[in-house]
């Protein structure tokens, strides 16, 4: 009855070029999706599994069209579902390695209800989404995580709606894996894919992606030299929160329950850790740009909690070893009488 | 048993009952949702189905779990049709009314027959729930009432009471006991047996003694009440009805439906997958099912509908037989999904447990209004088989067909069910697993020359190709594909042609089911065609008018989409054709477009079931 991967990958050497599908790829010139796909495709090699063991799962969006130019199995969906999809995916296939493609439109519009479900169940899926803060497939609306006053096609005036925070989010859903790249760091996006692909449980990476059509340079305050180096903090295990240019350094620390912005090696820096289980910390961190600091980059959180599929197989399978599966028995349970005329 | 049974009345006096022999009864169980009469009609269809009488049963209750106490919002019915005799429908009439207060007389009284008996629990005949129940003053002692109907009055709670009394229970705890008091009464009435109840009493509160002796002192209090007291006159004897030889059960069609997609992913050795949403009158399948993962049954409660139909396609893409399941506004939710399945040729079956609409409409109410949104209700040309289940029992082989199509023809299936097959249930002579027919599906796992979209020339089904199977990997998706390999295409004439290919593929089902069995003459005057849940009220209406004499006829589409090959023919073989249905002529519009033949829809959309008379009435208007 199980379904089997048919191989187990012992002794596999693959290569980035292994992972590239057949077909043209056509996102624009440019685009960060590029970037990302190639990030993908480096780190995949390097897990010593065999490619037909990964599942590669998109929505709607520009993001979403990620599977076909992979070489592996493929689901392109529908609009924010591909965290649904790929839940069934998992569920009866726990062996699988499942991808989640998606954007900010696709992931935290029209199918945030799935992602947040997703992450409170701990589904052993990766979810990347691509957020460049607009709708590009559909040329230029705002999406959820466009700023207040963000001029589009269908806010000339100003879109007058709050942004959604993804990390927050998914402290406040219980995500056991929390992190955040960028398209252009590709040593930082391989390392955090790296993490992503190792995680049992869902796995959730905000990866800031420029939109080179619709919403050029929105991130370029945290990926311009000259910029990046005061306004992105880099999160590592067990170090001390400290970002800024050689000559500027700073330090954070907590004072009150927020977070302050100190001058490096004054008293009560805050020292980083990924095991925030309570999540106090995690969503503090997750709210630091939103208090005048800098913007993170790095794993905000790796916590292990049991995954969806592994608690529901277990049920399967105890109640399988227990119950048997005689379908006449099934049928004949309850009351039941013999007719006799 | 003796024609007589002496009894000693509550006053001391001896008394003399006559044993009076029925051939079907009908009664209802009417009161409070609180009063427990779902369970006591439950209790009462067991004792009646093990006294060996064909039954069928209705259960009928509001949406609102506790409307308020006494009013006409909170009444909810159990109705039970017994017979020796072969029947198919739970009664046009009753012969029994139990009320078990003014609300539930008032809402009920007009189903009784002229003659029949109303058992009115005196107790809750108060002021207040006169008010409750909008009446001016007291019901029972209308004269009108009285010379209409046999009314009997018993102060069931009072009695209730009594009895309980030594027990020192809380009184809301020892009056929410008078249902079993009620159906001890029934029982006598009926000459029904208490032992099975009994021990069902045992072992569902078997934790708690004292709610088990409560309820079992009050089921034997009724039951000796009927038997002393002299307002309880005859006792009534309803014989075995003559039917198959065998093992049986009570079967309602939601566990039905259940038991058959267990046999059909077993007969398939796949991983079953329910992904489903609660909603009424769909959640009990997801509830029974749920109990049974030792039959690899993963079931998963997702989030909404569009996430249970979007996991349980991508469970059917993994390899899993996919079910997903609802009702009418779930199945709406679930549409792009379903068209996704279409457009990506994977099998999963979508369920659909009609109730009255539309939007919230009547959500305990049966309907079987959702047949052109299962036809038609997807964008662009994306046609799915349809399957419909006719009888509680029947679910279980419908489920089991609706598989085997979505798996051969690798499709999405849609499987119409409704609140009144759903609840309803009768007595069912279990199958054999082993008679089932064989089912075999393959995971395709050959990368020579392996194209996605490459088809079987017969059925024109591509492979189900899983993830997982070395060298096979492809990319699928809604975006319109190439045929063969599956890559996207934007090309014109191969859109054209993926469209009537998916079509042809549909169509091509009508191979592989059976003809159209007429019940009676091949052709004559009226041809009654039905599909669905009205199966009982239309058969059992054509063999009386047949027993007549009348040329009439009677065709049951379990298949909607395909038609039967022979359907066509079949409808010409008579001068007229009738179709009655739930609904406002869905089934009529179809027949129509396709054929080009008129026929006469008979439609009602009361959220209730056809009774029999209603149905000869109509067919006796085209003889």
């Amino acid at each position: 009855m199980g379904i089997q991967a048919k191989s187990n990958g012992v002794g596999l050497k693959l290569s980035r070029k292994d992972f590239q599908s057949d077909q043209t790829v056509r996102w624009c010139p440019g685009c960060g999706d590029y970037a990302i796909l190639a990030g993908v495709q480096r780190i995949l090699p390097e897990l010593g599994m065999p490619k037909e063991n990964f599942v590669f799962v998109g929505g709607i969006g520009c993001a979403a069209r990620f599977p076909y130019y992979m070489d592996t199995f493929g689901f392109h969906t529908i609009h924010g579902r591909a965290p649904a999809v790929a839940t069934g995916i998992k569920v009866t296939q726990p062996e699988l390695s499942v991808w989640v493609i998606s954007g900010d439109g696709d992931a935290l519009s029209i199918g945030g209800n799935h992602l947040i479900h997703a992450m409170r169940r701990n589904i052993g899926i990766k979810i990347l989404l691509f957020n460049n803060r607009i709708y590009g497939l559909t040329k230029g609306q705002y999406s959820p995580t466009s700023q207040v006053g963000s001029k589009t096609k269908s806010t000339p005036a100003g879109s007058i709606d709050y942004p959604i925070h993804p990390i927050s989010l998914a402290v406040g859903a219980e995500c056991t894996f929390i992190a955040r790249t960028v398209d252009r760091d590709q040593k930082h996006m391989a390392e955090i894919l790296s993490a992503v692909a190792k995680h049992e449980g869902t796995a959730f990476v905000e990866i800031l992606q420029n939109c080179i059509v619709f919403n050029d340079g929105v991130w370029h305050e945290y990926t311009e030299k000259g910029l990046k180096e005061q306004n992105v903090l880099y999160l590592e295990e067990g170090k001390p929160l400290v970002y800024g240019p050689e000559a500027d350094r700073k330090s954070v620390r907590l004072h009150d329950f927020r977070p302050e912005f100190v001058e490096e090696g004054s008293p009560g820096a805050t020292v980083h850790r990924t095991d925030d289980e309570e999540g106090t910390y995690v969503h503090m961190l997750s709210r630091l740009e939103s208090e005048g600091g800098p913007v993170p980059l790095g794993i905000f959180r790796d916590i292990q909690r049991p995954a969806y599929e592994a608690l529901l197989g277990d049920q399967v399978t105890s109640a399988m070893e227990g119950g048997g599966d005689d379908v006449d028995a099934l049928l004949a349970s309850g009351d039941t009488w013999d007719h006799k005329n | 048993m003796s024609d007589q049974s002496e009894g000693s009345g509550g006053n001391g006096r001896p008394q003399k009952k006559e044993l009076v022999e029925v051939e079907a009864v009908a009664i209802r169980f009417a009161g409070d949702s609180g009063d427990g009469m779902q369970l006591t009609g439950d209790r009462f269809s067991n004792a009646s189905a093990i006294a060996g009488n064909d039954l069928r049963t209705f259960p009928d209750f509001p949406a609102e779990i506790r409307a308020p106490v006494g009013t006409l919002a909170g009444v909810s019915a159990f109705q039970i049709n017994f017979s020796s005799d072969d029947i198919h429908t739970p009664g046009d009439a009753l012969d029994v009314l139990v009320a078990m207060n003014p609300a539930a007389m008032k809402a009920n009284i007009e189903d009784l027959k002229r003659g029949g008996t109303l058992i009115a629990n005196t107790d809750n005949f108060t002021k207040k729930n006169f008010q409750k129940a909008e009446i001016e003053s007291n019901p029972l002692e209308d004269e009108e009432l009285r010379n209409k109907y046999n009314v009997i009055e018993v102060n069931i709670t009072g009695l209730t009471r009594n009895a309980l009394s030594d027990l020192k229970l809380k009184s809301n705890l020892a009056d929410r006991c008078k249902n079993f008091f009620a159906l001890g009464l029934a029982f006598w009435m009926y000459s029904r047996p208490m032992e099975q109840t009994k021990d069902w009493i045992k072992e569902k509160f078997g934790s708690r003694s004292e709610i088990v002796e409560a309820n079992t002192r009050a089921l034997e209090s009724g039951y000796y009440f009927g038997e002393n007291a002299e307002i309880m006159v005859n006792q009534y004897r309803v014989n075995e009805a003559t039917y198959p030889e065998g093992k049986y059960r009570n079967i309602s069609g939601n566990v039905a439906v259940a038991y058959g997609f267990i046999a059909a992913a077993k007969k398939l050795g796949l991983k079953l997958f329910w992904g489903a949403y609660p909603i009424t009158p769909a959640s009990d399948v997801l509830h029974e099912l749920s109990k049974h993962k030792n039959f690899g049954v993963y079931t998963f409660q997702a989030e909404d509908e569009i996430a249970a139909s979007s996991a349980t396609l991508g469970a059917a893409y993994a390899g899993a037989l996919g079910v997903t399941c609802s009702s009418g506004p779930g199945i709406a939710l679930k549409s792009e999904a379903v068209g996704l399945a279409v457009m990506t040729e994977l099998p999963m079956v979508i369920l659909n447990v009609q109730r009255a609409g539309p939007s919230t409409g009547l959500p305990t109410k049966t309907e079987q209004a959702d047949l052109l949104m299962a036809m038609y209700g997807r964008n662009s040309e994306s046609p799915i088989p349809i399957v419909a289940a006719k009888t509680p029992s029947d679910c279980y082989f419908a489920a089991i067909e609706a598989s085997r199509i979505a798996v051969k023809y690798m499709t999405p299936v849609m499987l119409l069910s409704d609140g009144y097959l759903a609840n309803g249930s009768e007595p069912w002579l279990l199958p054999s697993y082993c008679d089932l027919p064989e089912m075999t599906v393959k995971h395709h796992d050959d990368p020579k020359n392996f194209v996605p979209y490459g088809r079987d020339p017969e059925t024109l089904a591509r492979p189900w190709a899983i993830p997982g199977t070395t060298g096979l990997q492809h990319r699928i998706g809604g975006i319109e594909k190439q045929d063969g390999t599956g890559n996207v295409s934007y090309d014109p004439a191969n859109h054209e042609h993926m469209v009537i290919t998916r079509a042809e593929k549909v169509a091509r089902i009508a191979n592989d089911i059976p003809p159209a069995e007429i019940l009676g003459e091949k052709s004559g005057k009226v041809l009654v065609v039905g599909w669905g849940g009205t199966f009982g009220a239309i058969a059992a209406a054509v063999e009386a008018l047949q027993a007549r004499g009348a040329s009439v006829s009677h065709v049951h589409l379990t298949h909607l989409n395909p038609f039967p090959k022979n359907f066509k023919e079949v409808l010409e073989s008579f001068e007229k054709v009738i179709v009655p249905e739930l609904n406002l002529g869905q089934l009529i519009k179809i027949i129509r477009s396709e054929f080009v033949i008129d026929v006469v829809g008979y439609n009602k959309v009361q959220g209730k079931p056809f009774k029999v008379s209603e149905i000869i009435t109509k067919i006796e208007e085209l003889l």
